[in-house]
């Protein structure tokens, strides 16, 4: 089962010397071709992560995060995908790395932890099993050193009586306990960076902060940069350094998290922190949805993309694309014509209807979002 | 788990008890006495009666069925009366020269399908795809009884690389044996690659789209060990479901070059018994071969359950 | 019931596995086929094959191969038994268009009366198979109940045993004839039909526009005729092609053990066996290459036309 895969072409510089970033993005597009024409899922995105910080990307389904997330590490389907732009990590430049160049890179240096640990582990192998994979492939270990790593793996996430689970299937665990394994198996090499997809979506609140807290501990004891992709505000707004906003394939907003909640410049992401239920809100109090749904990927509409669903948007942003520019502070970074100023709009409102998207976008129908009244 | 095996081990047992009486019966599927039809030749009125005596045909009919079964039940299914072999020993001598012939064309099935299916499934619909998909459909079509003699006339005949009929134990001759056996392998395989490649390739291409397999690659595995350990794994289950199915339209195939190329397996005996009008071979015959088959399919159903893990276990 | 068997990740295949659909490879693979989920991203893996030239050429194919047989007594055909021994194992002539075999035979016409005995095993078959097997279990599929438990446990039961050999050993003591053989194979199908058929017709006597239709006052008869029938009918025209082509393997197979309508009446199974003794395939393998050729042929449309028409009906409701 021991197999080394060819030889290590790639030298890593040992963590806590890198100089400058860890990761640097820069213009990546990822296009999809499909019978209803190119469908732009990221359409010219930059960003950098330096060693041992947090980013958090959010975004509503359908803006492109998750496969920003696939994209950067080069996990994409084999045809019919148009990328282009550079990716660098660690000195090396993934974008231009051959399959079994990224192979080193994939598990030992950079990894992932999937959204939905029911159908990303496979179902008819032993949990143990599939953590002793990358350790057994990238760090050269034998059987006997592979299941006691493992064995202590499972106990560092938090998972009891190790020694028994190891023997275990997916199917035997709780959802919770199952991201545990996936967290397991992501960091069982020390990547340097690790992309959590989406990690606590459909567990339980309790459970979720759980997850992201051992996720936190992990990434401190490693030294570990973690991109921290998801839709919800609420799971970045504690655990993010930087946080970038994404809609429609492009950043919107990116700021140090503390910026990005006290001096918010971008009306959409006003919106979706006004659209998370507080506690405090009396109940049967109508949740703030957003109108109107995201626009078509494939002929996307001129302008601003998130004009068709803004409540502050003008004819300006209707007509030219606004540039992601910053204003001050060189870490806050926010693409629109009307940006909020202390939290207030520069521009007057406007109603936005219910079945809001792009011109040319396909028929909407209702809005997917639970309530159904605009905020006019 | 336990509760289903034994539901299914009772419907073992009903069905072989069914096709019990069904071959039981058979032989009342004669028109007139059935005497007259065995003695055949030797029908005299005096050995009639012994007959009648022997065969306890003037019992009640339920009454014979048991003492039937019973005998069948110690081994004894009775005695050709052409060459007064027992029908046990006939089922013997002939047993393991039809299982090695489905053995080796099983074998090579796996060998073609296998590899075939694993290669395709990850560019589905690009030309070596369709063209495997296309000539396996090609295979459907070649039936054993059409394909074995155009293979004796090409290879045998004509080429002059493989024997066209004759046998020599394995145990006598190994490598012999391994050469005659393979023109009539071959030829009852055609259908079992098609089958094979076709269900391996649809639930191969299902299982990749899934994200576990994502998973592994994102953990640096190669495309190698993806396949072949990943991907491979949960589809052979349904591999092994279909080849226990298709036992069944093997045994045909197996009767059909048995007789052309002159091996004498099961097939070969039962075919000559029914042209002898040897009846009591034939019912013999024919009981421990559908009760066989009822019986493989039950344990491939057991060991089913065993293996895959996913199985749901009531 | 097998069927109640759940895998949590099912390949299609597995799902066979409480449904045993012996026969024949195609059958098996035609099965699958009518089971299996387009997995579709944007339907690009799946693709659907379009009535080319092939799906006209094997339907024009099987037609040729069944006008010819039913016009065979007024085609200028030479008769089948002639034996003419000045004209003994000659090779494509102007004479005898596909040559001559060992008795001096024309081969042409041997191979065009042969194709009676195929084709009506075949359609005669499929035809009795549905008539009891497919109203049954139209019948047994909408209605349920104890009938329709009673009816499966017997379909499972039959299904159990190993086709061909049963049909041996029913052909040994009753006697090989054409009638004979195409009842016993009607009857086989039987319980085929009914399985399919009764998925079919379950599957549909679920939805709502049955439960509307119910509630609508309409009685059982008028709601199995004209809301039932009508949705089963794609899936029945592909599943009895297939098992038509079944038959004629199953009967080919039997004709070339000798088991089926006996020499010197010609059937392209025992043609077959006929042109396959080592002698003669030196000597002439064309007596055995023919019918060979046209049973690959005719085997091979039947399911092209199955396999179309089973894209372009696009039967994907979980059938079994």
């Amino acid at each position: 089962m021991a197999r080394r895969q060819g030889r290590r072409s790639l030298e890593f510089k040992d963590v806590g010397t890198q100089q400058g970033p860890l990761l640097v993005v820069e213009d990546l597009h990822t296009s999809f071709r499909t019978g209803r024409g190119t469908v732009h899922a990221v359409d010219g995105v930059s960003f950098e992560v330096h060693e041992g910080k947090t980013l958090g990307i959010v975004g509503e389904s359908g803006s492109g995060k998750t496969v920003l997330s696939r994209s950067i590490m080069g996990l994409l389907p084999p045809h019919d995908v148009i990328r282009s732009g550079t990716v660098h990590f660690a000195g090396h430049e993934l974008t231009a790395m051959s399959d079994s160049e990224l192979r080193q890179v994939w598990g030992a240096e950079l990894s992932m932890i999937f959204q939905d640990p029911m159908t990303a582990l496979n179902p008819v192998k032993r949990i143990g099993v599939q953590i002793a994979e990358s350790l057994i492939l990238h760090l050269d270990m034998d059987k006997k050193e592979a299941e006691s790593t493992v064995i202590e793996l499972l106990r560092s996430v938090g998972i009891p009586s190790p020694e028994q689970r190891v023997k275990w299937y997916p199917f035997q665990l709780s959802g919770g306990m199952r991201q545990r394994v996936m967290i397991a198996i992501a960091l069982a090499c020390a990547p340097r960076l690790v992309m959590a997809d989406e990690p606590t979506t459909g567990l339980d609140v309790t459970v979720q902060a759980q997850i992201l807290d051992l996720l936190a501990d992990l990434q401190r004891e490693r030294h570990m940069a973690v991109i921290l992709v998801t839709h919800d505000l609420g799971v970045v707004a504690s655990r993010a350094d930087d946080i970038i906003v994404m809609y429609a394939g492009r950043i919107v907003e990116r700021a140090p998290t503390r910026t990005l909640f006290h001096d918010t410049k971008m009306p959409y992401t006003r919106a979706l922190m006004d659209s998370i239920p507080r506690l405090a809100d009396p109940s049967g109090a109508r949740l703030n949805a957003i109108a109107g749904r995201p626009p078509d990927l494939i002929h996307p509409p001129p302008g601003c993309r998130f004009a068709p669903r803004c409540p502050y948007a003008q004819d300006k942003c209707r007509e030219s694309e606004p540039p992601l520019r910053t204003v001050g502070s060189a870490d806050h970074l926010f693409a629109c014509w009307f940006p909020l100023v202390d939290g207030q709009p520069t521009a007057p409102s406007v109603p936005v209807s219910l079945s809001a998207t792009s011109a040319n976008g396909p028929p909407a129908t209702t809005d997917p979002l639970p309530t159904t009244e605009a905020d006019a | 788990m336990g509760k289903y095996l034994i539901r299914r081990f009772l419907q073992l047992v009903v069905v072989s008890f069914v096709i019990s009486v069904l071959v039981f019966m058979l032989v009342h599927l004669l028109p007139g006495d059935p005497t007259t039809q065995i003695l055949g030749a030797n029908d005299t009125a005096a050995n009639r009666a012994i007959l009648l005596k022997q065969l306890g045909l003037n019992l009640p009919l339920w009454h014979q069925y048991t003492i039937w079964l019973n005998a069948a039940f110690h081994g004894n299914l009775g005695t050709s009366y052409l060459d007064h072999e027992s029908v046990t020993h006939i089922l013997a001598t002939g047993a393991p020269v039809s299982i090695e012939l489905i053995l080796i064309s099983q074998i090579l099935a796996f060998a073609i399908a296998i590899p075939l299916a694993l290669v395709v499934s990850r560019k589905p619909n690009r030309p070596v795809d369709n063209i495997s998909t296309t000539t396996t459909f090609g295979l459907l079509a070649l039936p054993p009884f059409v394909v074995a003699p155009i293979l004796v006339a090409v290879f045998a005949v004509g080429l002059g690389w493989f024997p066209a009929t004759g046998y020599i134990p394995f145990t006598q001759a190994p490598l012999t044996n391994i050469h005659e056996m393979i023109l009539p392998s071959v030829a009852i395989t055609a259908g079992s690659i098609a089958v094979y490649f076709r269900v391996l390739r649809s639930d191969l291409i299902s299982t990749l789209q899934q994200d576990f397999i994502t998973m592994a690659r994102s953990k640096g595995l190669s495309n190698l060990r993806i396949m072949w350990r990943h991907a491979f794994r949960p589809s052979s289950f349904s591999l092994l479901a279909v080849a226990g199915i298709n036992i069944g339209s093997l045994i045909a195939g197996t009767f059909v070059v048995e007789l052309l190329f002159a091996l004498p397996g099961i097939g070969f005996a039962l075919v000559q018994a029914v042209e002898q009008r040897d009846y009591l071979v034939v019912q013999g015959i024919s009981l421990v071969v559908a009760i066989a088959f009822v019986i493989i399919q039950f344990v491939i159903d057991f060991i089913f359950t065993i293996v895959d893990p996913r199985v749901v276990r009531e | 019931m097998p069927e109640e068997r759940e895998l949590l990740d099912t390949g299609s295949s597995a799902k066979m596995l409480g449904n045993r659909i012996p026969m024949t490879a195609a059958t098996e693979v035609a099965v699958l086929d009518m089971q299996s989920e387009a997995f579709d991203r944007d339907g690009d893996i799946l693709k659907k094959k379009p009535f080319g030239f092939l799906f006209w050429f094997a339907i024009g194919f099987v037609g040729v191969v069944i006008l010819s047989a039913v016009l065979a007594n007024v085609l200028p055909l030479q008769n089948p038994n002639f034996q003419n021994y000045s004209a003994i194992n000659q090779t494509a002539s102007g004479a005898h268009w596909l040559g001559t075999d060992d008795l001096g035979r024309d081969l042409l016409s041997r191979l065009v009366f042969g194709a009676r005995v195929s084709l009506i095993v075949g359609f005669a078959g499929v035809t009795i198979g549905l008539i009891f097997g497919g109203t049954a279990g139209l019948v047994s599929g909408y209605r349920g109940g104890r009938l329709d438990v009673g009816l499966n446990a017997i379909s499972f039961i039959i299904l159990a045993f190993p086709a061909i050999v049963a049909v041996i050993a029913i052909v040994t003591f009753w006697g090989a004839s054409l009638v004979h053989i195409t009842i016993i194979l009607g009857i086989a199908t039987i319980p085929l039909m009914y399985r399919v058929i009764r998925a079919s017709s379950l599957a549909f006597a679920q939805r709502d526009f049955v439960i509307a239709a119910k509630t609508m006052g309409a009685s059982d008869t008028r709601i199995v005729l004209r809301e039932i029938l009508p949705n089963v009918i794609p899936v029945t025209v592909t599943f009895s092609l297939i098992t038509v082509a079944g038959l004629i393997v199953i009967e080919g197979t039997l004709a070339f053990l000798g088991l089926s309508v006996a020499l010197p009446t010609p059937s392209w199974g025992n043609l077959i066996n006929e042109g396959s003794s080592n002698n003669l395939l030196s000597i002439n393998p064309y007596i055995m290459l023919w019918p060979a050729l046209a049973m690959f042929l005719l085997l091979w449309s039947i399911n092209l036309i199955g396999d179309r028409l089973r894209q372009r009906f696009d039967i994907r409701e979980g059938l079994l």
